[in-house]
């Protein structure tokens, strides 16, 4: 098993006397699909705040392809290579769409720190920025003002932002939340069209991207794990089905 | 389906940077014809107005100062209304080496005031910029009171509230003296110097360094997720910042020979924000243009009315705040835009 690249070791995350993320043992491969699902405060995404640093852990270890990196602070991590999109977008609202992959892309390559050669010196930036947007279907718009964009857009440069960093391990939380059901599906095929060997983890509600996108998936409830499995394992566990189509129980569980 | 990659071949690097969104990145540090425009006016100023070459040096130390202003504030958004700490900084450190006659050489000691004032930038920010929004503000207003009480405390050294009077400056290259009565000399040297400055912080504005400021003003949560030390990049910012303040300083007390508490005052600061703000920040010409507003204003509106000119100044302000969130080039840029035909709409 030396191709896990992202592994917790009894991670958790105490908000005073609240528990938000229990002990996770948790591992995901190079190239992994993988679903995070559970319901509302599960602790989803407190989770992923743990894995990219946002917040401390109060126990338990984080690593990277074996390193730990639980005590690295998140511009560290990024570096090694966790890269994330958030539930709400975090853009550069008042600059074009290529100059908010271009500012990513000048961290990822080292560049951003040079204060003599202009911007405009670095072609091989611009030019692999422009062909990411390319990838992404957005280069007609690379010269748009990011506010000026329908959410679904805005949606989508958030994602070619992470992506141009490069990452071994892409967190993307929810990342169709928001996007009308009309636009989602620019969200679904570019998230499709990942590299394959970035292992990926994605939050969702929407349980048909889960079963179309992820080849495992975990259920997260009250901060634990609660099962884990093949999409069409966890579509059978009449547990899961108790919990996520409703704790009365009154639906019809299929085995 | 073909995977995202970030990865390209030759003739696709050629082919994509030719579309107008590349093309408006590689060019846009590219020197525009009317950026020589202001240079020109500087010159013409010179020879059209001889009589008024003190006010024209006053009005380029000013320019100084709100562009080590926009800096801080316009790209970096670093809020502060405490800048003249570093501006007086830099006047004290030139009038005390010149007064105690330590150092003369007026080159040479906008060097050591930068480099004085660019380390008081460097360990204010240090502790200083852990914060954000108005506990900053009120932090860097705190700074400058804490210097200028000082400079008022340690009157056996800067004169106390009677400043440091008569300061002996060097001749520039040991050749051009500098006269109170015909401030010929001061003009020039302080265009000069200015002129350095200018091009030294425009190219850091366009630089990857420059965009990384900007990314920390638009979205600091985002920058985090890129993998940018924000809060290193800021102190550097802020140091840099406040050395050019501190050459401004250092002109200001080099070209009127004297250096005294309001070169540290809240009044001082308040004012060159009200420039950067009437001439539109983040936009490296704001300052220009509020400089020029303002002391135009200032000059007028005193003859007009002596006693209550500050009044169609702060009307003038509540105008900007409430239709010209930009400022003045704001408003400049409103109307190009409108007029220009959109050419190649992307």
């Amino acid at each position: 098993m030396n191709d896990i690249r992202l592994e917790t070791r009894g991670l958790s995350r105490h908000f005073g006397a609240l528990v938000a993320v229990n002990a996770v043992d948790f591992k995901l491969g190079a190239g992994a699909r993988h679903a995070l699902i559970g319901p509302n405060g599960a602790g989803k995404t407190t989770f992923i705040n743990l894995l990219t640093g946002v917040l401390a852990p109060t126990g338990g270890r984080v690593l990277l392809s074996g390193r730990d990196i639980s005590g690295k602070a998140q511009a560290e991590r990024v570096k090694l290579g966790i890269a994330r999109t958030f539930q709400i977008n975090r853009l550069f609202r008042g600059l074009s769409v290529l100059e908010n992959v271009c500012i990513g892309m000048a961290e990822r390559a080292g560049v951003a720190p040079a204060m003599v050669h202009p911007v405009g010196k670095r072609t091989d930036v611009i030019a692999e920025a422009m062909q990411l947007l390319a990838t992404l279907k957005l280069e007609d718009i690379a010269r748009h003002r990011v506010s000026e964009l329908a959410y679904g857009r805005q949606r989508l440069v958030e994602l070619a932002i992470t992506i141009g960093l490069r990452p071994q391990v892409l967190l993307l939380d929810e990342p169709a939340a928001g996007v009308p059901s009309a636009e989602s599906h620019i969200i679904l095929d570019a998230i499709e069209r990942l590299p394959a060997d970035i292992a990926v983890l994605i939050i969702e509600h929407d349980m048909d991207v889960v079963f179309r996108f992820a080849k495992r998936v975990t259920v997260m409830v009250g901060g634990a794990v609660f099962a884990e499995g093949t999409p069409r394992e966890i579509e059978a566990d009449p547990r899961v089905r108790a919990i996520y189509l409703g704790q009365t129980g009154q639906r019809e569980v299929h085995a | 389906m073909t995977a995202i990659t970030a990865r390209s071949e030759p003739e696709i690097v050629a082919a994509s940077l030719d579309h107008p969104a590349a093309l408006a990145l590689i060019n846009r540090h590219r020197w525009r014809w009317w950026e020589t425009l202001p240079w020109l006016a500087a010159i013409a100023f010179y020879f059209a107005f001889p009589d008024y070459l003190g006010f024209g040096t006053e009005l380029l130390i000013t320019i100084l100062f709100a562009l080590s202003l926009d800096l801080a504030l316009g790209y970096a958004g670093i809020i502060t209304l405490g800048h003249a700490a570093f501006f007086g900084t830099g006047a004290y450190t030139v009038g005390l080496l010149a007064f105690h006659g330590i150092w003369t050489e007026p080159i040479t000691s906008l060097l050591i005031a930068a480099a004085v004032a660019g380390a008081v930038g460097l360990l204010s920010g240090f502790v200083l910029l852990r914060t954000r929004g108005l506990t900053l503000l009120m932090l860097t207003i705190c700074t400058m009171a804490l210097l200028e009480q000082a400079a008022n405390m340690a009157h056996e050294y800067t004169g106390g509230f009677d400043g440091l009077p008569s300061l002996p400056i060097a001749a520039v290259f040991g050749y051009f003296e500098f006269n109170p009565l015909y401030p010929n000399t001061q003009f020039l040297y302080t265009l000069g110097v200015v002129l350095v400055c200018f091009l030294f912080l425009r190219t850091l504005i366009y630089s990857p360094f420059g965009q990384s400021l900007t990314g920390i003003r638009e979205n600091v949560l985002r920058m985090h997720a890129v993998g940018s030390p924000v809060k290193r990049r800021l102190i550097i910012c802020y140091a840099i910042s406040a050395a050019i303040a501190g050459i401004a300083g250092a002109l200001w007390a080099q070209t009127n020979e004297y250096v005294n508490l309001s070169v540290l005052s809240l009044d001082r600061a308040a004012t060159v924000l009200i420039i950067l703000i009437l001439g539109g920040y983040g936009r490296l010409y704001g300052a220009f243009l509020g400089a020029v507003a303002y002391l135009a204003l200032e000059h007028f509106l005193a003859r007009i009315y002596p006693t209550a000119w500050q009044l169609g100044l702060g009307l003038l302000l509540v105008a900007i705040a409430l239709f010209a969130r930009n400022g003045i080039l704001g408003l400049v840029d409103g109307l190009w835009r409108r007029l220009r035909p959109r050419r190649a709409a992307r």
